[in-house]
């Protein structure tokens, strides 16, 4: 048995000894001169594919390549949303496939990531949208996903303080999946990090690939600032900054980078205890442990690499805000972020190979990538170890542009009117 | 964020409406599939020096082409699209 599993045992054996037994959660790891893998990025995707490549694929000499330090990226800057209310037949077993991960997750990993299923709720506002949500419900249902239509009076009793009666958009129902939710995201990094690193997994920070180094056709590894690693394939799942790593190999993506940005509250007693949608503007919330309301609303809209955003998305995001819930107009804003996503052009993901051979890729996880991380992770290593796409992962293919085969689940990439 | 409009001055980023890369170009009609598809979906997406399109809907109405540095926000060039166009029309023909 291992020592080192987090137990109620190992809690009290630490709670008698002063907490002085408690080892870092992942070794620092120097590169080796090579690994069968190389995953580049160690973000949520790049890590959860390790481990999977690890545990479920047998897979051995593993390697995370980081530029910054785990945790940093947008694994650690979302909203923790969490749901697999997904209309299109490409799209829904995959967040099916990654919520049934999230639901056995800390089993799995032996973490604490505080998944919380307490509902995901998304608000209606007239007819046209009504019917829209009961198309989406079914389509879920159809999935074995559950979904339940509420009407004003069922949402009325769950969240009372909304804005029901409002002249432009009276509130008169939503869509509701109860089994959606949130997690902590940074414990997502941690757990999956000290997960694989158990597996031996290694997992670099502060390595930034600067190149890859192609042969005859074929990847062969990757220059960092830390040397030359050599991959027997290499993974690329390097989210907001995709098209950089991936034009190292010469390729250019269906991509644009955007920020979006994220507010905290100060802390106050339980409010919201689901998360809830505005249909009538972007703004979605829900309410953090320690209290903190976390919200969140629209990209900025323009091309960025910063990290931060401008006023004016802040402005509207609270707009958003208090046309929902009026009451939340006293509470201060505590802190914002920006974080970089890649917006691919149809607002779909890809897991695919590359032109390049050894060289895959996982990239184009807009503004929903979170709640995918535990599935993104399985199908990618099951394409990096099999050579073929997961069976719930078909449809994110690189060449779906070309084929007109564009995943338009909610007409939102980087720009609506590209699909 | 501020552009300055060569039409209106300073003005706050909520006036404007981004397009996207400014330097992709419509191929001819029949310039076949790839072409097409490079135009459409494919961009280069620099961390750097960007020039993209803005329409300044809330002012002047006018597009505008803005050199913007996509890692600070920091803008060091803003011309009418207009203008821009009618100098590459003018150096084909030479
Ligand atoms: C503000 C905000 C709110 C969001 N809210 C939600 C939400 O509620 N629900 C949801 O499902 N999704 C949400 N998302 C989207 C989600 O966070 C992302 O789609 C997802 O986290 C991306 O995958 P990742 O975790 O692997 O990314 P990251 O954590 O960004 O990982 C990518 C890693 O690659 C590294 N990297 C980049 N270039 C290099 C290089 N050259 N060499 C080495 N390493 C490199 C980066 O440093 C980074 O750590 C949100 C995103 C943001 C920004
Ligand atoms: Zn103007």
């Amino acid at each position: 048995m291992q020592t080192d599993r987090y137990s109620l045992f190992a809690l009290l054996r630490e709670a008698m000894r002063g907490n002085t037994g408690w080892k870092p959660a992942w070794r620092k790891a120097a590169p080796a001169p090579a690994y069968d893998y190389v995953i580049v990025g160690g973000g949520g995707h790049g890590l959860a594919t390790a481990y999977y490549l690890a545990r479920r694929y047998g897979g051995q000499r593993i390697a995370v390549v980081e530029k910054g330090w785990i945790g940093g990226g947008n694994v650690g800057r979302n909203t923790t949303i969490v749901r697999s209310n997904y209309l299109l037949p490409g799209n829904e077993p995959f967040y099916e496939c990654a919520m049934k991960l999230w639901e056995g997750l800390e089993q799995d990993i032996n973490y604490n990531a505080m998944v919380s299923q307490r509902g995901v709720l998304n608000l209606f506002h007239n007819d046209a949208q009504r019917g829209a949500y009961i198309r989406r419900g079914n389509a879920m249902r159809l999935h074995g996903v559950d979904a339940e239509l509420l009407d004003a009076q069922a949402v009325r009793e769950k969240v009372p303080f909304l804005n029901f009666d409002d002249a432009r958009f009276p509130i008169r129902g939503g869509l509701l999946q109860r089994r959606g939710g949130t997690v902590r995201h940074d414990a997502v990094a941690w757990g999956y990090a000290r997960a694989a690193d158990r597996l031996g997994v290694d997992i670099i920070e502060n390595c930034e690939v600067t190149g890859i180094r192609i042969e005859g056709g074929r990847a062969m590894g990757v220059e960092t600032t830390r040397g030359f690693i050599g991959a027997g394939k290499l993974g690329l799942a390097c989210a907001g900054n995709s098209s950089r790593v991936a034009a190292m190999a010469g390729l250019r993506l269906p991509i644009e980078s955007h920020v979006l940005q994220a507010f905290v509250s100060e802390g106050i007693k339980p409010f919201i205890d689901c998360v809830v949608t505005f249909g009538a503007g972007h703004f979605y919330i829900s309410q953090s442990d320690k209290g903190g309301l976390v919200f969140g609303g629209d990209i900025d809209g323009y091309n960025s690499y910063a990290q931060r955003g401008n006023l004016p998305v802040i402005e509207d995001v609270c707009e958003g805000g208090m046309a929902l819930m009026p009451r939340i107009g006293r509470v201060r804003l505590l802190r914002h972020w920006g974080g970089i996503m890649d917006m691919s052009m149809d607002g779909s993901p890809i897991i695919d190979h590359t032109p390049v051979q050894g060289l895959y890729l996982n990239a184009g996880w807009c503004y929903g990538g979170f709640k995918a991380t535990p599935a993104s992770g399985l199908c990618f290593a099951h394409l990096l170890a099999r050579d073929e796409p997961h069976p719930v992962a078909t449809a994110y293919r690189l060449d779906r542009f070309a084929r007109g085969a564009v995943i338009d689940e909610k007409g939102m990439g980087a720009q609506p009117n590209l699909h | 964020m501020r552009l300055t409009c060569p039409f209106c001055g300073s003005r706050g980023v909520e006036e404007f409406t981004y397009r996207g890369d400014a330097t992709v170009r419509r191929p001819a009609g029949d310039a076949g599939a790839a072409a097409w598809v490079d135009y459409v979906y494919l961009r280069d997406n620099p961390a750097g020096p960007h020039q993209e399109l803005w329409y300044h809907g809330a002012g002047c109405r006018s597009w505008l082409v803005v050199t913007r540095d996509t890692r600070t926000h920091l803008i060091s060039d803003v011309r009418a699209a207009r203008a821009v166009a009618q100098a590459e029309r003018e150096e084909g023909a030479v």
